[in-house]
């Protein structure tokens, strides 16, 4: 209980090369992120990643599923949306860390593998990082040159995801959910934000906002997450047994690389959740006026001063709100109710926040090391000092894309991770080993054994199945549709004792595909 | 990469603090400002051999299709 859930976060990358085709046009973004997954798969051996030729199994995807009750017509929904339909052309792979890696649009897309805390979300998300620098090492030993960004803005219009995935008790109404989450998500970027230079979707005018997306959030709730995108996005496609579980599909925030804003955006969600959850009278009411208007007052204003208007006529700033939900949250902690037992990830979470607001309010620049645009800011306004560069001075702007680069070499908050400047939360070797292995207390565990031991026999898998050849070559589809079955404690004595796919199937309930 | 050989001598050099070492959480905001400035100076001093020379061209390549 308390912060600690099913969760998982998903990354689409920006990506660049200067390769070009025989007619000496630039290769499109979705030949170079298939050469990426191809490369990682390729790179990794046959034991640390599915063979990009096997597949995704949609059998369990409903992308167009409304959470508030109905399903969109497919002839109303934009082709970017529907992403349940196989692309023969488009690069697929699960990893043996539990995580797909593959194209998604005109990106590679890491999706971590289900954890069950903040700080292993950290830990398979900093993963991911690694992923994509290991294909960019394999494409350069061909002599193919690809560049990453863990970043979610082109600063010309362009916006692509970082979506966070809470599992919720299907029994909350989601109207109370998402009422009660919105003024939370508006001001969560004052701790979680990456920092963007330029402001408006196509950096119109020059300046420093904290958020890379606010600019993009169109909406307060909607199902789109491609345009029009909203603050809480109701795709209803819980990659678990649907009537106990509700998958939360959180679009709003920033891809980080500090360990901390990391932990924080992640962390502060899940307790915040966790009080929706268990104290319903007990989350805040801070309902806002134009929450839409909101995200950008907030993100607009790195000196914290701004306010928002309340709907009944409050004016806080992102800090007071956040404080309002940290004080909530810990309020429930001192209830002692059994959800609220603080154990070593909740004591970590909440007292991060609680410093991390504590300083926001004497000086930002204080936390330099934890939070993302803090880092950033930082050092982009000494470059100012020194240089007298103004915002709209495009050394800026490619100070803040380089800040992204996944590459050691050039990434800027690599740079400062190495030199101590951003906070690390855990050993570089916990993050590589991280990049092969699954987190153990999830189903994650069993999609990623099934890579590693009978990764010759797989041919597809999903979040809730994976599906193999038994020997008589046919195709069975073992279905996980509970997150935290098919553990390691769970089920590593059975995979023991098969060191064949063949009798693993004889054993394990499967369906014929 | 020459910029990184700079990068790892220079840190020699200066001893500075070890960075696997976790920061300690946020001190005293006092007197910090210089120090903050100064640590800031020697990395921007190292940046500035990897960042990209033509900062125009840069941004203006960097076009992306969007995503989710």
């Amino acid at each position: 209980m308390s912060v600690r859930r099913v969760m998982g976060i998903e990354t689409e990358l920006g990506i660049t090369s200067t390769q070009v085709d025989a007619r000496g046009e630039l290769l499109t973004p979705m030949l170079l992120s298939g050469q990426v997954v191809r490369a990682y798969a390729a790179g990794a051996g046959p034991r640390a990643a599915m063979p990009t030729g096997s597949g995704w199994d949609y059998a369990d995807e409903t992308p167009l599923r409304d959470a508030r009750g109905y399903e969109m017509a497919r002839a109303l929904a934009d082709v970017s949306q529907l992403t349940d339909v196989e692309d023969p052309t488009v690069a697929n792979s699960v990893l043996s860390n539990g995580a797909r890696f593959y194209v998604d649009h005109a990106h590679p897309e890491y999706s971590s593998p289900e954890v069950t805390s903040p700080r292993e979300a950290v830990r398979y998300d900093r993963a991911g990082e690694l992923v994509g620098l290991a294909a960019l090492r394999t494409l350069a030993q061909e002599g193919r040159e690809v560049r990453l960004y863990k970043n979610n803005v082109d600063g010309k219009g362009a916006s692509y995801g970082t979506h966070e995935n809470y599992l919720v008790p299907r029994s909350i109404p989601f109207e109370r959910l998402a009422r009660q989450l919105i003024p939370f998500l508006v001001a969560r970027p004052v701790i979680a934000g990456a920092g963007r230079v330029g402001l408006g979707q196509v950096s119109e005018r020059p300046g420093f906002q904290l958020s890379q997306r606010a600019d993009y959030l169109e909406a307060e709730v909607g199902l789109e997450t491609t345009l029009r995108r909203p603050i809480v996005n109701t795709r209803d496609e819980p990659h678990a047994t649907p009537h106990v579980h509700r998958r939360l599909h959180v679009i709003v925030g920033d891809a980080t690389m500090a360990d901390v804003t990391t932990l924080l955006a992640v962390g502060s969600l899940s307790a915040v959740l966790r009080l929706v959850e268990t104290h319903p009278d007990g989350v805040p009411d801070v309902a806002l006026a134009d929450p839409v208007q909101a995200v950008r007052q907030v993100s607009h204003d790195p000196t914290l001063r701004a306010t928002v208007e309340t709907v009944d006529g409050r004016r806080l700033t992102g800090v007071d709100v956040l404080e309002t939900y940290l004080e909530a949250v810990e309020r429930a902690v001192a209830s002692g109710h059994d959800a609220w037992r603080p154990d070593d990830d909740t004591t970590e979470v909440l007292t991060r926040w609680r410093q991390v607001l504590d300083a926001l309010r004497r000086d930002p620049a204080e936390c330099a090391g934890q939070v993302e645009w803090v880092a950033k800011l930082s050092l982009l306004e000494r470059y100012r000092e020194r240089s007298g560069a103004g915002w709209g001075d495009p050394r800026l702007a490619a100070m803040d894309i380089q800040w992204h680069d996944l590459d050691p070499q050039r990434g800027l908050a690599q740079k400062l991770r190495a030199a101590g400047r951003l906070e690390r939360l855990m050993p570089e070797g916990a993050v590589a080993a991280a990049v092969t292995e699954p987190p153990e207390d999830t189903r994650a565990w069993f999609r990623g054994e099934c890579v590693r031991r009978y990764g010759d026999d797989v041919r597809a898998a999903s979040w809730d199945s994976v599906v193999m050849l038994d020997e008589r070559g046919r195709l069975r589809r073992v279905q996980v549709p509970e997150p935290t079955a098919a553990t390691r404690e769970r089920i590593s004595g059975l995979l023991e004792r098969h060191t064949r796919t063949a009798t693993l199937l004889t054993e394990l309930a499967s369906e014929d595909v | 990469m020459a910029g990184s050989q700079q990068y790892r001598s220079r840190r020699r050099d200066d001893d500075a603090p070890e960075p696997e070492a976790p920061t300690p959480p946020p001190a005293a905001p006092q007197a910090q400002g210089a120090e903050r400035d100064e640590a800031l100076d020697s990395l921007l001093d190292e940046i500035d051999g990897v960042l990209e020379t033509n900062a125009t061209d840069f941004v203006h390549g960097f076009v992306q299709k969007g995503g989710q």
